[in-house]
């Protein structure tokens, strides 16, 4: 199987679902000539033409509303936002409106359109390029998010994305896209939308993480191995709808979590899972639940030394397994 | 479809004015009754609906609606006891299974839409209607309706913008009631007319005497052209006024002098069209008295009928929802 990067899978992914199906089509900011600013979508515009390759205005309200009447009327978009801190004005056509089509027009209407987001820091990216912006929308009933960490689910979430007949957010993790490599098969495999993964076995406590952390929970496992220490590493991959079962049945066994995110902790995915171990697994608990998120600040400073103070790393995720599992 | 409003039309066009008009002053009525929550009334702007609605065509062409349009969904071929059903939330609602305010949803017969409440959300989402139909090689137009209030959206700009770059098939009908709720027009914007800001968007504006029928079928008819043979957008105002407060939860002599309340009457379209046509001898003022009595029946039957219907039960409250199974 070939060797990929995150950001290959994407490109690979999109341009395979829009050969295979005439109403894929994509929209956003310097998508065409530029071929994206991550290049997501280098080549396209040559391979495609500018009918299926929409370079659009900066205007990411109308980037959101235009994908949704196309999709209304049979089209799958698929929109663009060049970075996630950049979503804000559309957030009302899509949580005010694309959630709402399918349940408020009686299912007359459906809204298939997928929205690519690339988020998240350590990219010295400072306030305005390093948001997480996940919780809004996995707070919305009508839409589904995903966060892959890997270029194999990466590529066969967002198969699964594009061919959703509802509105799904698709986060990419900015600092994944190249870093993180690994094998992708080059079938037409999709990975069903709202199902985690175990990404690593263990016994004594369960990690429970989504996107660019689950690589460092993973490098931070293999130090506690060496410690004594077996930890079991659950992918979240898709936010909403969460995973319960899988969640659930992980710390059952272990009878330790610790959730690690690097988006702050109020009212989060944190907080969510959190209440999800409170209410099933209260009496297979061996310790307090811990959470390892970055300090409540506006995320993140551009100076170096404090944006690695800000984020979790893998020291800091192996001292929290530590304690815990010293409880 | 024949761009000309012979005979039949007009006389079809005037009846739906009608019923639309009774429908209006019975739900007004329900409301203080206590068994419709909410409405929004079209009283004022029946011309005008009528009018764009006949210069398309409905088996063909989209709408996109706020919350305003009695006539025009009226006109798309909704009837009268649906249109009822809509505002008293009785099972079986036609547009969203009695989820949303009136006239919310979508229809089964027409493609007809309104998704929400916010205003001026409606006119990016009909721009990617439109774009669809481009790449397909429709001939369809869209028509997206719009207040003036919601011109000051920056979704309006954005709308128009995008349209006009990609010469989409898109009308963008301004009904200007010169309300925006409560805020007069000479605070909402500092021009006169909305329409005078087509040119900034490379587009043609097209200024519209919304009480007249003629007036507006021509605007609309002409804009539907440009639209089909790829010429792109183009912007209606069509000035009309708004007889009754926002909604029935609104007092509008709070912030309207008594003199322009007592005036509006005026710039009633039923009375001005009513005019018209015994002047060019399409109806005759006992045609117009026949009308008026069978418009009143029809929503007498309806009221009768939907009003003993059932609510929705709480059994087909997660239908299509993600809990749904």
């Amino acid at each position: 199987m070939p060797i990929v990067s995150v950001i290959e899978a994407v490109r690979d992914t999109i341009r395979s679902e829009m050969k295979q199906n005439p109403s894929v089509f994509i929209l956003g900011e310097d998508i065409g000539a530029r071929g994206g600013v991550f290049l997501a979508t280098d080549g396209f515009v040559e391979l495609f033409g500018p009918e299926r390759v929409i370079d659009t205005p900066l205007a990411e309200s109308s980037i959101c509303g235009i994908a949704i009447g196309s999709a209304v009327n049979g089209m799958r978009p698929i929109a663009e936002i060049q970075f996630a801190d950049f979503v804000w004005p559309a957030v009302n056509q899509i949580v005010g409106e694309a959630s709402k089509i399918r349940y408020g027009t009686y299912g007359k209407k459906i809204c298939p359109m997928t929205i690519r987001i690339p988020y998240g820091g350590g990219v010295r990216g400072g306030l305005y390029h390093s948001q997480s912006i996940e919780v809004i929308f996995s707070h919305t009933p009508g839409l589904k998010v995903v966060a892959p960490a890997t270029a194999y689910d990466a590529s066969g979430l967002l198969r699964s994305a594009i061919r959703d007949d509802d509105p799904v957010i698709f986060l990419e993790h900015k600092k994944t896209y190249r870093l993180v490599k690994g094998e992708v098969p080059s079938d037409d495999y999709t990975i069903p939308l709202g199902k985690a993964e175990i990404k690593r076995e263990g016994e004594d406590l369960t990690v429970i993480t989504y996107g660019l952390m689950l690589h460092y929970v993973l490098q931070s496992a293999v130090e506690c191995e060496k410690l004594g220490i077996s930890v079991e590493v659950v992918d979240l991959r898709t936010l909403r709808p969460i995973d319960r079962e899988t969640i659930v049945k992980s710390v059952s066994k272990t009878g330790r979590a610790l959730i690690v995110q690097e988006d702050t902790a109020a009212v989060s995915i944190s907080s969510e899972v959190s209440a999800i171990i409170s209410e099933e697994c209260f009496f297979d608990l061996d310790a307090p639940i811990m959470r390892l998120t970055p300090l409540e600040i506006p995320p993140m400073p551009f100076s170096p030394i404090q944006e690695s103070e800000y984020l979790p790393s893998k020291q800091k995720i192996t001292s929290a397994v530590s304690k815990l599992s010293s409880i | 479809m024949t761009n000309e409003l012979n005979k039949s039309r007009l006389k079809k066009m005037f009846r739906t004015m009608l019923i639309s008009r009774a429908l209006d002053e019975r739900v007004w009525i329900l409301n203080r009754q206590g068994k419709a929550a909410i409405a929004a009334s079209a009283q004022g702007h029946e011309a005008s609906q009528v009018a764009c609605v006949e210069a398309l065509d409905p088996s063909l062409d989209h709408f996109l609606i706020y919350y305003r349009q009695f006539t025009v969904t009226l006109a798309l071929g909704t009837t009268p006891e649906e249109q009822l059903r809509t505002f008293l939330a009785k099972d079986g609602e036609i547009m969203s299974g009695a989820r949303q305010f009136p006239l919310h949803g979508s229809h089964p017969r027409v493609d007809l839409f309104s998704f929400s409440n916010v205003v001026g959300t409606q006119l990016p989402q009909a721009v990617g209607v439109a774009l669809a139909d481009k790449m397909r090689d429709s001939n369809a137009v869209t028509l997206v309706f719009f207040g003036d209030g919601a011109a000051s959206q920056g979704d309006c700009h954005e709308a128009m913008n995008f349209a006009s770059i990609h010469s989409l098939p898109v009308i963008f009908f301004c009904e200007n009631n010169g309300y925006a709720i409560s805020v007069p027009l000479s605070k909402q914007m500092a021009v006169e007319n909305i329409s005078s800001r087509a040119a900034g968007y490379g587009m043609p504006g097209v200024l519209v005497d919304g009480t007249d029928i003629f007036d507006v079928f021509e605007a609309t008819s002409e804009a539907a052209n440009r639209a089909r043979k790829g010429e792109g957008p183009t912007l209606i105002e069509s000035t009309v006024e708004r007889l009754l407060p926002h909604t029935t939860d609104d007092d509008h002599s709070k912030y309207r002098r008594k003199d322009d309340i007592e005036g509006l009457s005026r710039m009633d379209p039923l009375p001005i069209t009513a005019e018209k046509l015994v002047s060019i001898n399409v109806l005759s003022k006992s045609d117009i008295q026949m009308m008026e009595k069978e418009a009143k029946l029809i929503v007498d039957d309806a009221t009768e009928k939907i009003g003993n219907e059932p609510y929705p039960g709480v059994e087909t409250m997660l239908l299509h929802s993600d809990l749904e199974f």
